[in-house]
């Protein structure tokens, strides 16, 4: 099994902790795994995108330019992103702030009302969780088990008291996703 | 099995120094670097180990300050990225006219002069050729993972140790800012003053006791035939280097018609590249010099008699592939070597290697 | 009354400078860079002298300056600017050249070149924005970080027994005989602004009449860095900053004397 995807949207939205739970789940399920960040001053405020690539195998390049699957959580990393999705795989996006719905025919698509739900759900912060929850509904490549301890892992020992609404939101997420478009 | 950690490059680094038992690390912020010094400052080693963090003024203090603390004997370091290693160059040329052990970490990124802060091999040349002035030579390790951020510290001050030379670490900005699972190294304690003294001689500027004569750390020498004795001596070291302490990895080169060289995060790139090419049905491999210098020559002279071509790629305007064909001429060869590569930050695609090498070698 | 009878040039108030462009700013909001950009390229067009400058832009975030304001400009190697200034002025005397400096271009790793360039007295104007931080980097120690101030390599607050004392250039600098006009002002308020203009300008005619160098720091912001709403780093910044890098002239060599208030 490799998974190779991106995880892209506005910084502050939890793109690149998002990638690291997984990335740390990754490795509770005994798995070689890598996570690249766009990194500089784009930072600020702009865009942010994390490469998060799951393997059994040793990782050859950690920098990809198609991608099995595709978190897209703003419209500027659709218009980037979609395209780089290989034929047959996944993109998954949160229609908030999507005005050009993606268009291409050869892929699944799912949306998750991630932003939406977040708020219903009194804490906007768990929506990259959300998101998370949508993403293994789909692809399921990890278990509840090791995501549980991917977040132990990740999260500082001070959040941990927040583990559990983390797991709420990523069942949540689970729930909501709606299929688009299956090939 | 040590701890398993999802850890950035940078901060990998930190975290390798402090269990290697170094005793110094003195740094001045840069892109994309700033994690190494900035995870020592949140550890703290000073409480755990001794450690001495500081942040220097620039790159010529921090240097300069290693030079000091190297001079002690102590396992001394600096980090920082393309712009501030030239700044750093003086001080190097003196740590080496000076035999001087030391660790000097470079995360590439791309120049000339402020250049861009996206990851690049520009400073190949600089890292391998010497850097500074006169004839010396750093001992270059180039790590293409996360896990052998952590692997080489260690190695690059045991080595640094033994040929009493600065060792350098030649890493970019990807395998800076990248995570991936490393499983970090056992702590080892620091070596103790009568340690040094016992492992690696008494050269140190300690304080002279009675019992030896005064130790003196000085690249100046007067009197040239002084100064030439001193450059044969460092050029034996050098030749040592090339016969005890080259490092390199073969990924699928038994059968390659074409070889594929590439280093660092290069060589993640063309690794891919590999698994491409093969699935069309080309014979390809993959060289990955883990020592820049010395350069794994001999392993190129011996595949340049069985293989049809090499492709150098490089996130630079080609400056390796100049080694490999020196080293393919020294071994009286004549096989084709190209260059493929990518400038300004931009790193190279697997697929766009594999097109390179179709272009330059396949034609059909 | 109808919007477009109120669009004329009778019913002005405020316009954009000319000298600044159309680029948009890298900037973060609230940051004080903008502003004093906006007062320079104001009193370079208000004075005339477009034709006559030459900015030397810093490593820094103010590194893009020269994206900004619409003048000739070169961008220096990390706090090297007063060393560039230097050859510039030298070369051509009758122009008019200033260097624009972060806190830690000016004071950390150009340490050097400011105090000779200032102590040579060469004829130009230094701008230091000194937010106590390295805002570019991502928020490090500065040399002038205040006493337990936390920044990315002091996670539990500057402390002077490790990294030493916040460094006050600009006492340091007024000592220099080579120096004209010494100041320290902020950008945080309106008042602030029209008085720190006043300075910048007295500033610049020091320079335009050789009189040696002019030296105007200005305590700033960095909200980013300091991890604070633009506001909140005002308010901050006057109740931390200020009490150490007390404002006013320091030195101004028309009265021929130093009147360093502190
Ligand atoms: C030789 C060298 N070392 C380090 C850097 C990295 N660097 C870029 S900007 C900067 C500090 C900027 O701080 P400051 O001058 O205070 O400007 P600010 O961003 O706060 O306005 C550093 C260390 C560099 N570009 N060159
Ligand atoms: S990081 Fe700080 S100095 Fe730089 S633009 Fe933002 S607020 Fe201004
Ligand atoms: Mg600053």
């Amino acid at each position: 099994m490799t998974e190779e995807m991106i995880i892209a949207g506005f910084g502050g939205q939890g793109v690149l902790s998002m990638g690291k739970i997984l990335a740390y789940s990754g490795i509770m399920e005994d798995k070689e795994v890598t996570w690249f960040p766009s990194y500089g001053p784009e930072m600020r405020g702009g865009t942010a995108n994390v490469t998060v690539i799951i393997s059994d195998n040793r990782i050859s390049s950690p920098i990809l330019h198609e991608f099995d699957t595709a978190i897209i959580l703003n419209q500027q990393s659709l218009n980037k992103f979609e395209k780089m999705v290989k034929p047959g795989g996944v993109l998954l996006y949160d229609p908030n702030g999507i005005s050009k719905p993606p268009t291409r025919t050869d892929i699944n698509i799912y949306k998750v009302e991630g932003t939406k739900t977040a708020v219903e759900m009194g804490n906007p912060r768990v929506f990259n969780m959300i998101v998370f929850g949508s993403y293994l509904k789909v692809r399921p490549i990890l278990s509840l088990d090791n995501v549980e301890k991917g977040l132990q892992k990740s999260l500082p020992e001070r959040y941990h008291r927040l583990i559990p609404l983390n797991l709420e939101a990523i069942k949540k997420g689970e729930e909501i996703v709606e299929s688009i478009q299956t090939v | 099995m040590g701890e398993l950690r999802l850890m950035k490059g940078n901060e990998v680094l930190a975290e390798a120094a402090i269990r290697c038992g170094c005793d110094g690390y003195f740094g001045y912020p840069i892109t994309p670097q700033s994690e190494v010094m900035e995870t020592l400052m949140q550890r703290q080693p000073w409480d755990e180990t001794g450690m001495v963090v500081l942040q220097a003024e620039s790159e010529v203090a921090s240097i300069n300050m290693v030079y000091g603390a190297a001079a002690a004997g102590k396992k001394a370091m600096t980090s920082s990225s393309s712009p501030g290693i030239s700044l750093m160059t003086e001080g190097i040329s003196y740590i080496a006219g000076a035999e001087l052990p030391c660790l000097i970490i470079n995360v590439q990124r791309g120049g000339p002069g402020l250049g861009t802060i996206q990851p690049s091999q520009a400073d190949y040349f600089q890292a391998v050729k010497g850097g500074g002035h006169g004839d010396y030579k750093l001992l270059v390790l180039a790590p293409a993972s996360v896990q052998e951020m952590n692997d080489f510290v260690d190695l690059a001050f045991e080595l640094a140790f033994k040929y009493r030379n600065p060792a350098m670490i030649l890493a970019d900005g990807a395998l800076g800012q990248m995570m991936e699972k490393v499983e970090l190294s056992d702590y080892k304690p620091r070596w103790t003053k009568e340690e040094i003294h016992e492992k690696w001689g008494s050269w140190a500027t300690t304080g002279k006791p009675a019992s030896r004569k005064k130790n003196i750390i000085t690249s100046l020498e007067l009197d040239s035939d002084i100064m030439e004795a001193n450059n044969r001596r460092f050029q034996a070291k050098y030749k040592q280097m090339e016969q005890e302490e080259v490092r390199y990895e073969l990924i699928e080169c038994d059968d390659a018609d074409y070889i594929i060289v590439a280093f660092g995060t290069s060589s993640r790139i063309c690794q891919k590249s590999v698994e491409i090419a093969r699935a069309q049905g080309l014979k390809v491999g993959l060289l990955r010099p883990i020592t820049l210098f010395p350069f794994p020559k001999k392993i190129v002279g011996e595949l340049a008699a069985k293989t049809k071509g090499f492709l150098s790629v490089e996130m630079n305007a080609g400056q390796m592939v100049e080694d490999i064909k020196l080293a393919i001429y020294d071994a009286g060869h004549h096989v084709p070597v190209e260059y493929f590569g990518r400038m300004g930050g931009i790193i190279p695609t697997p697929g766009e290697v594999v097109d390179s090498l179709k272009n330059k070698f396949h034609k059909e | 009354m109808d919007l477009k009878e109120l669009i004329k040039p009778e019913n002005l108030v405020y316009k954009k400078t000319e000298l600044l462009n159309d680029d948009s700013m890298h900037y973060c909001p609230g940051c004080s860079h903008g502003v004093v950009h906006k007062i320079l390229a104001e009193l370079i067009a208000e004075m005339g002298i477009q034709e006559k400058t030459v900015g030397v832009a810093p490593v820094g975030c103010a590194v893009f300056a020269y994206k900004y304001i619409d003048i000739d400009w070169q961008e220096a190697a990390h706090g090297r600017a007063p060393a560039v200034a230097t050859g510039l002025i030298r070369l051509m005397p009758d122009n008019f050249i200033f260097t624009y400096q972060g806190d830690g271009d000016l004071a950390s790793i150009g340490a050097a070149e400011i105090l000779h360039a200032c102590n040579r007295g060469e004829n130009i104007l230094v701008i230091f924005i000194n937010n106590g931080t390295y805002g570019m980097t991502g928020g490090q120690m500065a040399p002038t970080t205040l006493d337990g101030m936390v920044t990315s390599t002091t996670p539990n607050g500057r402390n002077i027994d490790l990294n030493g004392y916040p460094l006050k250039m600009t006492e340091l600098i007024a000592q220099l005989p080579g120096t004209s006009y010494v100041t320290r002002q902020t950008v945080h308020t309106p008042g602030a602004v029209r008085k720190c203009k006043r300075s910048l300008k007295k500033a610049i005619e020091y320079v335009l009449d050789k009189k040696g160098t002019s030296f105007v720091e200005v305590v700033s912001t960095c909200n980013s860095g300091w991890k604070m709403t633009p506001v909140a780093a005002n308010n901050w910044m006057e109740e931390n900053m200020v009490p150490y890098y007390p404002l006013g002239d320091l030195k101004d060599s028309e009265k021929g004397e130093i009147v360093s208030e502190n």
